[in-house]
């Protein structure tokens, strides 16, 4: 655990804050996801919501546990997942955002999607090495989870005129919570400084790019800009993610250093 | 009960239109009785598809319906690594689900009237997924027993008479197999916790340990469908001799884990080779096939919620279709036609 490996120890203090980012962006999403597990609107897409919540749950595993290797404090993934206060999740505060609808879900599911999509390539060049490997490894899921919620907002956005009411209300709703990906702030900063991660800016590039496509595709108009910041990633959140936490965290929580 | 359904075209039905029905009958018990399997295009006497299309229907149902228990605990699963276990076993079920629906289907019921049957009450589905999962300790006792029982019951049904379906079971089998290795793993690293974890287990083994015995049906004395079902080979074992060899595998793999069956009755005959244990409460079995379970409506409110609020989905994904098809056929007809009166 100690720092007797070449690549071990955290480069710079942004480090462990970025890494826990994206490890709580894609736990807290696939803990929304699974909520879906047996109520979704037909069955094969119980099994494509599992699918891409297994994934997620993977990406976290791995990052949390890269993390805690690199902290060298004797974290393991559990740690990180389990016995963390709320203040102490990074994730930004759309994936915590209530599944809503279906079209909500979808929305927001592929609001973060396409963001992973962009990130990962951007990160295989990462200096940090583990990094780069998850991000490689992310890359080809994620690539399925985008095609995947792409069909969904095409076929929604312009299917009938409720599922194109409904996408339009998901989109207005979820979209501004978007701007906080793209947010630049010490962290990112920093990381792109040691060359961890690529910049907001390039980020933002490639998701508006994306994104704008698909929803000219599906028929949908993406909300004007507007001043609203969420700020998740600073560990303030939204009123949701509490109860997501209480939820997850309450067996483990009640049986201090049992294992499972 | 699923007359209505039995609609397919009477010129799809036989194969061989020559023979008369007695005839073909024969050639059928005859093929069955040589271990053939029939395939969704042979001629097949009508109650065998009737009994069929319930059966694998109410297996279908059993694998969806029983996603709900497990799945009330995928967002409190105590680590990452058993919620990643979890998630993979309630997705696995589904995946039963679709190729038992699709079985089920080359009988010619479509997915849509089987799930119209489930959600009306007319189609069961497997009752011990009317009990509740008050306690993590469940999700294990639901894989090492429930899964346990329903490998014990399945199994034979890889070798039945029904090619798609037993093709299905096959590879079902495989996978539930898994489940209940990951079920007793759970319990075993429970029962080397503390003694709190210890107690949890014991407590779900008290619970489930007699609605699983009912798993394997009604002794045979009360079975009504027994006799043509084994001619037909879609049942090879009976309950009572199922059950039999359930139990004497279980009792080892409790003492393994050091938990008690909760059964004074319970003990070994060497006279028999097996072991004894107490009658099966009965009334019980029947209040809950009868929906008077723990959980029979919510179960039912819950699948029947799920397909009525996705109602606008799957309508929207047929329009999306019809506009592409639209789309696809104005795009290679050419211009001159396009213009032409339809
Ligand atoms: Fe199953
Ligand atoms: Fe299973």
């Amino acid at each position: 655990m100690s720092g007797d490996l070449v690549d071990t120890g955290l480069l710079g203090p942004a480090h462990l804050p970025y890494l826990l980012r994206l490890a709580d962006g894609s736990l807290i999403l696939a803990q929304r996801l699974l909520e879906w597990c047996g109520h979704g609107p037909v069955l094969e897409q119980d099994i494509a919501f599992a699918n891409i919540a297994l994934d997620l749950l993977g990406q976290a595993r791995l990052l949390y546990t890269h993390a805690g290797a690199r902290e060298g404090r004797g974290r393991d993934e559990d740690a990180f997942a389990y016995w963390r206060d709320e203040q102490a999740f990074l994730n930004p505060t759309l994936v915590e955002l209530p599944n809503g609808d279906f079209a909500q879900s979808v929305v927001r599911t592929y609001a973060y999607v396409a963001y992973q999509h962009g990130l990962w390539p951007a990160l295989q060049t990462s200096t940090d090495p583990a990094l780069a490997a998850i991000a490689a490894k992310s890359h080809k899921e994620t690539s399925y989870h985008v095609e995947h919620l792409e069909g969904w907002m095409i076929r929604l956005g312009d299917g009938t005129a409720e599922s194109h009411t409904r996408m339009q209300r998901a989109l207005d709703l979820v979209w501004p919570y978007t701007t906080e990906l793209f947010t630049e702030d010490t962290v990112t900063l920093a990381v792109a400084a040691d060359g961890l991660g690529p910049t907001t800016a390039h980020l933002a590039e490639q998701w508006t790019g994306a994104t704008q496509a698909v929803l000219a595709t599906a028929t949908l108009q993406a909300p004007p800009p507007s001043p609203f910041r969420s700020t998740g990633q600073q560990g303030r959140h939204s009123d949701h993610l509490g109860y997501v936490l209480l939820e997850m965290q309450a067996l483990t929580r009640a049986h201090p250093g049992a294992r499972w | 009960m699923y007359t209505q359904s039995m609609d397919v075209p009477s010129d799809e039905v036989s194969a061989s239109p020559a023979l008369s029905d007695a005839e073909a009958s024969a050639t059928f018990d005859a093929r069955c009785a040589r271990g053939e399997f029939i395939e969704a295009k042979d001629w097949m006497p009508a109650p065998y598809r009737q009994t069929l299309v319930r059966q694998i229907s109410q297996h279908a149902h059993s694998e969806i319906v029983g996603m709900l228990p497990e799945g009330n605990w995928l967002t409190r699963a105590p680590s990452l690594k058993r919620k990643t276990i979890l998630l993979a076993k309630v997705q696995d079920e589904g995946g039963h689900g679709l190729y038992l629906y699709a079985a089920a289907e080359t009988l010619g019921t479509s997915r849509d009237d089987l799930i119209a049957a489930l959600h009306s009450g007319r189609a069961k589905y497997s009752s011990i997924f009317n009990y509740p999962t008050p306690t993590w300790a469940d999700i294990g006792v639901i894989g090492w027993l429930v899964d346990g029982a329903a490998i014990m019951n399945q199994v034979p049904l890889c070798r039945c008479s029904y090619g798609p379906y037993a093709r299905a079971m096959i590879r079902i089998c495989r996978e539930e197999s898994f489940h209940q290795r990951q079920g007793f793993d759970l319990l075993h690293t429970l029962m080397q916790g503390t003694a709190a974890q210890q107690a949890m287990v014991q407590d779900a083994v008290n619970r489930w340990w007699w609605p699983v015995l009912m798993m394997f049906g009604p002794p045979d004395q009360d079975s009504p469908h027994a006799e043509t079902s084994v001619k037909w080979g879609i049942k090879r074992i009976s309950n009572d001799d199922l059950r039999q060899k359930f139990v004497d595998a279980i009792v080892e793999q409790a003492a393994v884990l050091g938990v008690t069956l909760p059964d004074p009755g319970l003990k070994w005959n060497a006279a028999r080779g097996a072991h004894d244990f107490s009658p099966i409460d009965w009334t019980e079995f029947w209040q809950v096939v009868n929906g008077h379970g723990p959980c029979n409506r919510e179960r039912l409110a819950a699948r029947v919620a799920a397909y009525d609020e996705g109602a606008w989905v799957r309508e929207a994904a047929l329009a999306y279709a019809d506009k592409q098809a639209a789309r696809q056929a104005a795009a290679v007809t050419p211009a001159t036609e396009r213009r032409s009166p339809p």
